[in-house]
């Protein structure tokens, strides 16, 4: 939707932790966004979602990396992320829920940690 | 003076904005002169003489969800509990301009509003409802032009004269490239657009406020009360100036602005801070441009509880940020209010939630006492002195406006006011973290427990009716006279002096919609792509 503030504090917090950013602005849409993502070789897809579709748009998300066979990137959801649906967005494999409330200096550990944990598990399976 | 004792400790005595706070305020920081009386310019006091002695202030309660019919019963259960005009949320889809039926739509239709996407829906919204008695507040900017055209269409066909209408639309483009983004077209076309509806109502729909020119977006998206007023009444110019050019006198439009702000949680600087709004106005008005009638120069608001400062945590807390919200809009003297739901940071507000919100403006309206004098907060040492300092930092920011951007359109296409805003937001956030700016619940005073509150679930079967119903209607209506209207509404859109109004309710009454009205005006207008900055 079209809050971007949020997005654009994240966005601002991580490049200044450390992060490279790449923002793709309002009203994405989802194919798109990972198109540009894998096309880009990032490391974690981030979308903000204020306006209540954040199951929805994860489902898409997935999906859509799924499809284009893609084991490297992570996933992350922020924004209004009612209490009942954190653990449904990592079922549906959303790496990351930072809902809103989440400290910025959370929000980048969150991510780094989720890197990690992708490095392991590819140690894991050599 | 600060004692010495202090330590500089004085320093951090500041209001939201930053205004450094002396320890105590006397009658030597009053400016008396700058009082006068309410009712009379520069209307410090309040815009009117009796306010709300006389009459109160509407309680309007932000409301939609779902489809057409799931919103009208909400509607009759807040007019039911007291709420004393309606204020129309539309969902994503309608106010961008997409069907409910279109593909684009599919995952956001009645999720934050109503799905409007045709003449019926509008007519299904307002079932039951007395729209020549009930003043109707029509949140929508980009696509307000089409749904203002299928309110007066739906009142057309209830044989009602178009003088009876009482209520407001947002439409105020602007501050949607500048905070709320929820914009479709480019700026030049936006503003004709958004004035096309000024120009048609002052002449038609005299009883309505044809826009509510709206800073609440830009400092719940981080401004401080002074940007907020500022980068607003920049905005009110552009528009006048536009009007003015179209050939239209002040004194003829100005009565019928009217304009929005939030209201934070600095107290006694938001009272301060739309004393000091309907000062800049007046003297705007006056001395820019020479209005020869008060009502010209009389701001009217509306005040928006801010969402911003309601965590997700611990959120009955929340009803008690609110209610101090709503009491400094009442100490404020606006016209109506909104009060947020503790469950803001949650979801759209339940029946339950928005019931304690209207409640909250009931029981400070008929129990504190606060409304049986005018302006009982006037003389105040520090208000007082608040709003003096607030009028001069205001005008300080219009004038560097004008005088580095040339006004506040140049200004917003450039990303000055937007930069500002996010700097000031990323700020903020740190101070959170750092807990410098106390939220309690939230970085002090903090418990494990989690809150279990309901919260409202989008109404998945309302939304697939809806878009079935969209569907079926563009195979049930006479398909040509529908084409006929668009070519006409494209048409209408490439002569840059002709008013889209007329042929916008011609065209929604032979049942183009929404998204088929927004895609021909998209093919002459163009579209507008937000430069995301990030600083």
């Amino acid at each position: 939707d079209g809050h971007d503030k949020g997005a654009l504090v994240v966005s601002r917090s991580l490049r200044d932790s450390g992060f490279e950013v790449i923002y793709l602005g309002l009203y994405g849409k989802i194919e798109q966004i990972v198109e540009v993502a894998i096309q880009e070789d990032v490391d974690i897809i981030g979308l903000s979602i204020l306006s209540g579709t954040h199951l929805k748009a994860a489902n898409r998300l997935i999906h859509e990396i799924k499809k284009r066979k893609n084991r490297k990137v992570r996933t992350a959801i922020g924004g209004i992320i009612p209490e009942q649906d954190v653990s449904r967005l990592k079922k549906i494999g959303i790496d990351v829920v930072v809902p809103t409330g989440t400290p910025l200096s959370k929000v980048a550990d969150l991510l780094r940690a989720s890197l990690v944990a992708k490095k392991m598990t590819r140690m894991n399976m050599k | 003076m600060g004692s010495s004792k202090n330590n500089g400790k004085d320093n951090d005595f500041k209001t939201d904005s930053g205004i450094p706070l002396k320890p105590v305020y006397s009658e030597k920081d009053i400016d008396d002169q700058n009082l006068g009386l309410p009712g009379k310019p520069p209307f410090t006091r309040g815009p009117y003489e009796s306010m709300y002695r006389g009459r109160l202030w509407t309680m309007r309660q932000y409301s939609g969800m779902g489809d057409a019919a799931e919103s009208n019963r909400r509607y009759k259960y807040l007019l039911a509990q007291g709420q004393t005009g309606l204020s129309v949320a539309f969902d994503l889809p309608t106010q961008l301009g997409y069907d409910s039926d279109e593909v684009d739509a599919q995952d956001d239709v009645g999720v934050v509003g109503v799905a409007i996407s045709s003449l019926e829906d509008m007519e299904r919204l307002f079932e039951g409802i007395p729209i020549g008695q009930v003043s109707t507040h029509l949140n929508i900017n980009a696509t307000a032009p089409i749904i203002f055209a299928m309110y007066l269409a739906m009142a057309e066909n209830r044989g009602l004269n178009f003088s009876q209408l009482r209520g407001t639309l947002q439409n105020d483009v602007l501050k949607e490239f500048l905070a709320r983004k929820a914009f479709i077209f480019p700026p030049g076309p936006s503003v004709r657009l958004s004035c096309d509806i000024v120009q048609y109502a002052i002449d038609k729909v005299p009883e309505f406020n044809p826009i509510s020119i709206t800073g609440f977006h830009v400092k719940e998206m981080g401004a401080s009360s002074i940007q907020e007023v500022a980068f607003c009444l920049s905005d009110a110019i552009a528009y006048c100036d536009e009007l003015i050019a179209r050939g239209l006198e002040f004194d003829r439009f100005a009565p019928n602005l009217s304009f929005h702000f939030a209201c934070g949680r600095d107290f006694f600087e938001e009272i301060a801070k739309f004393r000091a709004a309907r000062r800049v106005w007046a003297e705007l008005a006056f001395d820019r441009y020479h209005a020869k009638k008060d009502e010209s120069a009389r701001l009217r608001f509306f005040s928006g509880g801010s969402g911003a400062v309601l965590p997700a945590q611990e959120p009955l807390n929340n009803i008690v940020r609110s209610s101090l919200q709503c009491l400094a809009a009442v100490l404020g003297g606006a016209q109506s209010i909104h009060v947020m739901a503790y469950d803001e940071a949650h979801s759209i507000p339940t029946e339950d939630s928005v019931r304690i919100c209207l409640r909250t403006q009931q029981i400070i309206a008929l129990e504190s006492g606060v409304t049986k004098t005018v302006d009982p907060i006037g003389g105040s040492y520090y208000v007082e002195a608040l709003t003096d300092e607030l009028q001069v930092l205001i005008q300080e920011k219009m004038d560097q406006i004008e005088r580095d951007w040339g006004g506040m359109i140049p200004a917003v296409v450039n990303g000055f006011p937007q930069r500002e805003v996010i700097h000031r937001a990323y700020q903020q956030e740190k101070d959170i973290e750092s807990g410098k700016r106390v939220v309690v619940g939230l970085n002090k005073y903090t418990t494990d427990s989690k809150s279990s509150i309901r919260i409202q679930r989008t109404n998945e079967k309302a939304a697939l009716l809806q878009k079935r119903r969209v569907k079926q209607l563009k195979k049930r209506r006479n398909a040509a006279k529908a084409k006929q209207a668009l070519e006409k509404v494209r048409l209408a859109a490439l002569d840059a002096h002709q008013n889209m109004i007329p042929v916008l309710i011609e065209a929604v009454k032979s049942y183009a919609t929404v998204g088929e009205i927004t895609t021909a005006l998209k093919d002459v207008f163009g579209t507008y792509k937000d430069p995301g900055l990030i600083l």
